[in-house]
């Protein structure tokens, strides 16, 4: 793995309108970013009443759903974003977070 | 909007299965939605094509939205049936909506979701071919994609009710674990429950069977009951077409020769055109001579006819012929005779009904034998065979064409064979050959014991075979029990004729 300071986070998120689901993933994952991810993450909001064929091509069912496009590999999260760990597995921020502290430490 | 419908009759719109149409009186309720539920390979993602296909045909357009097979495979799969989706989808009569599960996309669930994009995809789909038609195949793969079951639950209702204001006319498929059971998995029924039909394949005395059925449509009428189907190559799902075609025959008093004289005149002038005849006899007792007459009667007066042979060779046949004066290879010149020799086994009984039609349909017979009934008989059930035999006399008759099968009976010397138990209340006409022991000799009986619609000589009649076919003698005298298979002589003679009837 590469030093996760080189990795820009491309990320992009599904949502139907302005629903108060979709406010609340927003914050969310905005909160998550700031926090994990300050300075390295570009984020694209889609909304798939505006832009459905969009959707159609990314084949996505539920929303929101947040897709990070980059780093490799592809990965969904699907829901409001409100479970934090989750997300940090979806995005693969700290899959396995202790044994990288201990390689570090090494 | 929605009550003004209560006083309306409820419009059908053709599922592209002609006899299913029949069957519902129509077609499947137009703007509603309609849930096809099945087990595994009972056929819902043809009935979810052909739907759309018969649409686009009268230029109704259709959306595709796949929650199992990717699209591509789909398109792939469809094509051995005669549907080129990719050219409608490229004319613009036909979107996918591909919901199918990206086996290469990691999916982490993380807090609550709804279908929105889906039902956007679904909307902007219908928006962009102007789609009347939707199929959506099938529901339980969309409950597998996500771990919050009553969240799919709710948001598949919330399309349904969608595409019921959109206009659209919608079936859906649903999985089923069983043939005979809950109408469906996951509680799916539970929002979409006005309009069912189910789909089976059912291994039955280890022989598949496929019927459909339509459990219910609200508040319009439809036939009940399971229909046998069968999904064919350029045409996908065929309904075997039973009591609904039944009702349509009209039954004439036109009389064709049977190509025996004699027999002509104890069936009181000839068989009827429109009727089905059944010859039911013991090995070697001339049965397939009467079809070769009945076949030469024909080519005699300029008509065409099929000989269905599922006994003899083709060699053998011609040979038989010849040796009772007939020339079958002449009459096959003419263009008089079609001769199919077949193995019953090759296919199941469904598809011999429909091979038989297509048959019809092409060559236009006007005489139809069947060489014989007994040995299909034993390729399929027995429910299978009297739906077959329903199925062929139907139209047989309703193609105004006269046909001639025959049984074999398991004992050489009288009883009835278990094909004419079967089918005896279907034919309009049983003739019956039999052995008959005389004073040491075998002799050969004939008897009409049946002759729907005219009156015909009830007695049995001794027939010689030579080398111009059959000839028919006197009554039997002085003989009794001959049709029991235990003649018995009886001095007096005037009872003679005292036997059974």
């Amino acid at each position: 793995m590469n030093e996760p300071a080189a990795n820009k986070y491309l990320l992009k998120l599904y949502v139907t309108g302005t629903s108060s689901r979709t406010a609340q993933a927003i914050e969310n994952l905005r909160r998550i970013c700031d926090q994990e991810l300050e300075g390295r993450y570009e984020l694209e909001i889609v909304d798939v009443l505006e832009q459905p064929q969009a959707a159609e091509d990314d084949r996505i069912l539920a929303t929101p759903t947040l897709i990070k496009q980059l780093p490799p590999p592809l990965r969904r999260v699907i829901g409001d974003l409100s479970d934090r760990e989750k997300v940090l597995l979806g995005l693969e921020l700290r899959p396995l977070d202790h044994p990288a502290r201990n390689l570090a430490d090494q | 909007m929605k009550t003004s419908s209560d006083s309306m009759p409820v419009r059908k719109i053709s599922t592209g299965i002609p006899t299913f149409d029949v069957i519902a009186k129509g077609g499947l309720p137009a703007n509603r939605t309609t849930l096809v539920s099945g087990t595994a390979g009972s056929g819902k993602t043809v009935f979810a094509t052909q739907f759309l296909a018969a649409g686009i045909g009268e230029g109704a357009n259709g959306v595709f939205v796949t929650f199992e097979e990717s699209a591509p495979d789909i398109r792939a799969n469809m094509r051995s049936f005669g549907w080129d989706l990719a050219r409608w989808e490229k004319e613009g009569k036909l979107a996918f909506v591909d919901a199918s599960p990206d086996p290469h996309v990691e999916t982490v669930e993380a807090g609550a979701f709804d279908l929105g994009a889906l039902l956007a995809r679904v909307e902007h789909a219908v928006k962009k071919v102007g789609a009347k038609r939707v199929s959506v195949d099938s529901l339980g793969a969309v409950f597998s994609q996500f771990s919050d079951q009553s969240t799919v639950r709710r948001e598949l209702f919330r399309i349904s009710a969608a595409l019921k204001s959109m206009g659209v006319t919608a079936m859906m498929s649903a999985e089923r674990t069983s043939d005979y059971g809950p109408v469906a998995r996951l509680g799916v029924e539970e929002f979409i429950a006005d309009n069912v039909i189910i789909l089976r394949n059912v291994l039955d005395d280890e022989k598949r069977r496929r019927t459909i059925e339509i459990l219910k449509f609200r508040g319009t009428d439809h036939q009940k009951g399971e229909y046998p189907f069968t999904i064919v190559e350029d045409g996908g799902i065929v309904v075997i077409p039973l009591s609904a075609i039944q009702l349509r025959q009209a039954s004439s008093n036109v009389r064709v020769s049977s190509g025996i004289k004699e027999l002509d005149a104890m069936c009181g002038g000839g068989f009827f055109r429109d009727s089905v005849i059944l010859v039911s006899g013991a090995t070697g007792t001339g049965k397939t001579l009467t079809v070769t007459q009945f076949l030469k009667g024909g080519a005699d007066r300029g008509e065409r006819c099929l000989l269905l042979a599922f006994e003899e060779s083709r060699e053998q046949l011609f040979r038989n012929a010849t040796g009772w004066g007939t020339d079958f290879e002449k009459m096959e010149k003419d263009g008089l005779l079609k001769v199919v020799c077949n193995y019953p086994d090759v296919q199941g009984l469904e598809d011999w009904l429909l091979t038989i039609r297509r048959l019809i349909d092409e060559f236009k017979p006007k005489r139809v034998a069947l060489d014989s009934l007994s040995a299909l008989e034993r390729s399929g059930t027995s429910r299978a065979f009297r739906e077959f035999v329903i199925g062929l006399t139907s139209f047989i008759k309703h193609e105004e064409i006269t046909g001639l099968f025959t049984s074999t009976t398991e004992s050489l010397m009288g009883g009835s064979s278990i094909t004419e138990a079967h089918i005896s209340t279907l034919t309009d006409s049983i003739i019956l050959l039999r052995y008959v022991e005389m004073l040491g000799e075998m002799k050969r009986g004939l008897t009409v014991l049946k002759m729907r619609g005219s009156m015909h000589d009830k007695r049995i009649r001794e027939f010689t075979i030579d080398a111009k076919g059959m000839h028919l003698g006197d009554p039997f005298h002085n003989v009794s029990g001959i049709l029991a298979g235990a003649p018995v002589h009886v001095n007096d003679p005037e009872s003679g004729e005292s036997g059974h009837s």
